[in-house]
């Protein structure tokens, strides 16, 4: 695929328009993540904008956002930045061999107490 | 009064206390929750990818089937509240997930989003109403209650259209409803730190302190929540700070159903 084509393609699938942020940097300041996340959530939109997926593709934030949807309830230009997180993790997650969790990851979590929740979501978020 | 419920895996395992209090509680209100038919795991986490349609089967299955059992679906959980109803807006506003889902599902008649998706929260104001569950309380909660929303109750709001997500009152409400005093703290819709503890184990703890912490120093003698993914970090991840408990437990306690 060419880049022009994963440019597209990441667009597409984080379904929000990156052209309409105006900068203002509000869901990087409401962020609960933000200092564990090396790219932030307004340079995740910004990147995206400007084409730079490299980077993003190699980022480490993709792990640490909550998907607590701080960032898109503050947008105020409706911009989606989560999903922009999402939509690159999802591109990572995707290729073959590429899961963001082991079941050998799994075992030294579990306490008697951890929901079935948690690791539903996990499974969700880091793998496919 | 019949309504159709969806409980979801975690209520049937490690949160078993949140839907038998529910259950027992609804009773007693003149609601009686009909779990639906072969549910299944709604996955817990709604995927914000365009392109995903075999993760919200599921939740479509059981829109569907609510659909021709009464119309409304009840839910519990935040976490399969949040992925049902995204779900069921997609449906509704969403011509090309609505058009894949149906084409794969091949139901009798497409699905398009007709199932009113209820939180108990919502039942418990809209459909009881405060005032009723007022009247039946036997045991006020004579203590100070502080409401965790989390996030998946409120956000985004466009689409949950819970409650006002900066400033939520819908908890505290019933709070007061339960002869509580409710403690309105800064953190009290701020992530828990949600699911990452398989790739960062410190964020949930840090995340969930702080919660606790800003609920204690607003005076805060416990907290609800209506989530096992808030109550299992508050708990585990929060150095028991505060006790952490379901706002169903406490309903039950002060509508005296035990369970
Ligand atoms: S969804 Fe992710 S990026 Fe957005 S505010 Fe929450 S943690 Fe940060
Ligand atoms: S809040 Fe919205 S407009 Fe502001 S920087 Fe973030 S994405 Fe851009
Ligand atoms: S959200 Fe949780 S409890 Fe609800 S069905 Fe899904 S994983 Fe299971
Ligand atoms: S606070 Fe944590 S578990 Fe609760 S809704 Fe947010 S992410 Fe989920």
């Amino acid at each position: 695929m060419t880049k022009t084509e994963r440019i597209e393609n990441l667009n597409r699938l984080s379904g929000t328009d990156v052209r309409k942020c105006m900068k203002c940097g509000k869901c990087s300041g409401r962020c609960p993540a933000f200092k564990e996340m090396d790219i932030k959530p307004h340079q995740f939109v910004s990147m995206l904008g400007q084409g730079k997926i490299d980077e993003l593709l190699a980022c480490n934030a993709i792990w640490n956002c909550l998907s607590c949807m701080a960032c898109v309830e503050r947008c105020p230009r409706g911009v989606a930045p989560a999903a922009v997180v999402e939509a690159v993790r999802d591109t990572v997650v995707r290729a073959q061999g590429a899961n963001g969790i082991k079941a050998e990851d799994i075992p030294p979590i579990v306490d008697e107490y951890i929901p079935q929740q948690l690791l539903v979501s996990a499974y969700r978020k880091y793998n496919k | 009064m019949k309504i159709s419920y969806y409980p979801g895996c975690t209520l049937k395992t490690k949160a078993k206390e949140l839907d038998v209090t529910a259950r027992l509680c609804a009773t007693a209100l003149g609601v009686e929750m009909e779990e639906i038919e072969n549910w299944q795991c709604c996955g817990a986490v709604y995927p914000t990818g365009t392109d995903e349609i075999a993760t919200k089967l599921s939740a479509v299955r059981a829109l569907d089937y609510a659909k021709h059992h009464g119309g409304k679906l009840l839910t519990l959980c935040s976490a399969c509240h949040n992925v049902i109803k995204r779900t069921n807006e997609d449906m509704k506003a969403d011509g090309d997930i609505c058009f894949r889902a149906n084409n794969y599902l091949k139901l009798d008649a497409p699905y398009k989003g007709e199932t009113e998706v209820l939180h108990y929260l919502e039942m418990l104001k809209n459909v009881v109403g405060f005032d009723n569950i007022k009247k039946a309380v036997v045991n006020p909660i004579n203590r100070k209650v502080g409401a965790y929303y989390g996030c998946l109750l409120l956000r985004p709001s466009g689409v949950m259209a819970f409650d006002n997500p900066e400033n939520p009152t819908i908890i505290e409400d019933f709070i007061k409803a339960i002869g509580g005093t409710p403690v309105t703290y800064p953190f009290r819709n701020e992530c828990c730190g949600a699911y990452v503890s398989l790739k960062n184990a410190e964020l949930p703890k840090q995340k969930s302190r702080k919660v606790l912490t800003s609920a204690k120093e607003k005076g805060a003698e416990e907290v609800i929540t209506a989530c096992p993914l808030c109550l299992y970090n508050l708990q585990v991840n929060g150095d028991n700070i505060l006790p952490v408990k379901y706002f169903t437990e406490l309903l039950a306690e002060a509508l005296g159903v035990k369970a």
